[in-house]
């Protein structure tokens, strides 16, 4: 099977269907025409300008370029982290906690199902590398920041209980495990019920990406299992590194809890 | 009913002293306090004078500079947690994290339990229902189970009526004196100083002042 390609024309096409909603919903004050306009309109620059940079590296397969661009991925997917908490801790360690956290699981979980998992040769070969670092990474991202988010917020909100059980002698670890539980949870939660999910209710994006290109369903099958189990792995130890180191920070070598080091 | 396990003692049999050797905290101190076995201090001062904040500190939960010492022994040479559970703190504002009171003791003491006005079935109710006034008899009653060699009452009759003010009175003075425990009390009230304390000390601009009772 060969894959058909798609002209600008095409494109054009689909791209009226948003402009028609878009006249639409300003007609009517809807309040997202505009948004909806350059949100497209971002969707095609960003799209276009990582196509050119994939040809590009696809076509000098060196591994420096491939951790750049991994490096560069890694750094605005912690920043949007970031962003996404309501507190945060101060200094440093804001940014670090889910920058640390994403860049040591998503890593090595890619680089391990690279060269003993699917195995090609070389390991960094950029068509593989590339999509599933960005699937583990979009992924991770969001269980980390959730969980994150989740862990600050309780904290923040909850530092009557959780000094009151210290004050009864409990250690920090113990005073907290509820509110680590929860947001182990609220970051685990969305990959679960993906899991869960797929093949019923949803087909996950990638593996229609390869039906649509020309791949034997079964073969897309398998990747797609692979995928969601690394992107489940995972954010499954991100989100616990992140609620690990996120939660010692906040109480020092005393066991107190230093909110302080929140904004 | 007291159990041995990660550091919990059975603390009855021990006099201490509690000493307070030059502790500051931002903006408060240094102060100095020995409270004697069985003593009870009370501490007042205007609202903001750091009265908690000295209590904090002296439970080691906030940052803070001098030592503390019960019976000779430094805070900074144990554990936080042991520490905190030979000096206990109770805050003005009690504190329930799951649905039952049940759940949040350790070891149950009847005999205090009904002595300060409840029945064993109290700890079957749900947290949801209990008033101001039963939540913080019920966190005094949680501290003495966890049986802390000294004490640090921040307001601990400040929402009750008056015949349960009686009855926290009457059983803190019992225990201090037969436990021997060092108490250091925040109060508004000079009558209840008089009926509870040995010594009154103010927080005056940081530092303490012996006042009279």
């Amino acid at each position: 099977m060969s894959i058909i390609t798609l002209s600008p024309f095409d494109l054009a096409m689909a791209a009226t269907l948003v402009v028609i909603l878009a006249a639409l919903s300003i007609k009517m004050r809807l309040g997202v025409g505009k948004p909806l306009l350059i949100a497209a309109l971002r969707t095609t620059v960003q799209l276009l300008l990582i196509g050119l940079v994939l040809n590009t590296l696809f076509a000098n397969v060196r591994l420096l370029w491939v951790v750049l661009l991994a490096s560069a991925m890694l750094l605005v997917a912690g920043r949007e982290v970031m962003v996404r908490q309501k507190r945060r801790l101060t200094g440093w360690w804001g940014y670090g906690v889910g920058t640390g956290s994403m860049f040591v699981s998503t890593f090595c979980i890619t680089v391990l199902a690279l060269t003993a998992i699917v195995g090609v040769e070389p390991w960094y070969q950029p068509q593989y590398a590339i999509p599933m670092l960005g699937m583990m990474l979009g992924n991770t991202m969001n269980g980390i920041a959730l969980g994150m988010d989740r862990l600050l917020q309780t904290a923040w909100d909850r530092r009557g209980v959780i000094e009151a059980r210290l004050l009864l002698g409990q250690s920090w670890q113990r005073a907290v495990e509820d509110i680590r539980h929860d947001s182990m949870r609220t970051g685990m939660i969305p990959i679960i019920n993906a899991m869960a999910a797929a093949g019923i209710v949803s087909l996950p994006g990638m593996m229609t990406g390869q039906i649509l290109s020309g791949t034997p369903p079964l073969e897309a099958v398998k990747y797609q299992i692979l995928i969601m189990f690394m992107i489940a792995a995972g954010t499954g130890f991100g989100t616990m590194a992140a609620v690990w180191l996120t939660t010692r920070r906040l109480f020092d070598e005393r066991h107190r809890l230093r909110l302080e080091r929140l904004r | 009913m007291v159990r041995a396990q990660d550091g919990y003692a059975d603390n009855r049999q021990k006099v201490s002293n509690l000493q307070i050797k030059k502790l500051s905290r931002d903006g408060l101190g240094p102060m100095s306090l020995t409270i004697g076995p069985g003593e009870c201090v009370c501490l007042s001062g205007e609202s903001g004078a750091g009265k908690t904040l000295l209590l904090r500190a002296v439970a080691d939960l906030d940052p803070h500079q001098g030592e503390v010492s019960l019976d000779g022994q430094p805070c900074s040479a144990m554990s936080a947690p042991r520490w905190r559970r030979q000096v206990g703190l109770l805050l003005a504002e009690s504190q329930w994290w799951y649905d039952t009171v049940g759940e949040h003791f350790q070891g149950l003491d009847t005999d205090c339990l009904q002595r300060l006005g409840f029945k064993p079935e109290v700890m079957a109710w749900q947290v949801s229902r209990l008033s101001t006034g039963e939540r913080q008899r019920l966190a005094l009653l949680r501290l003495f189970c966890q049986r802390p060699i000294a004490l640090l009452l921040d307001e601990p009759t400040a929402s009750l009526d008056p015949e349960n003010v009686g009855r926290v009175e009457r059983f803190v003075s019992d225990e201090r004196r037969a436990r021997k425990t060092p108490v250091l009390w925040v109060s508004h009230d000079p009558r209840q100083m008089r009926r509870v304390a040995d010594r009154h000390f103010r927080i005056v601009e940081g530092k303490l002042v012996e006042a009279a009772l």
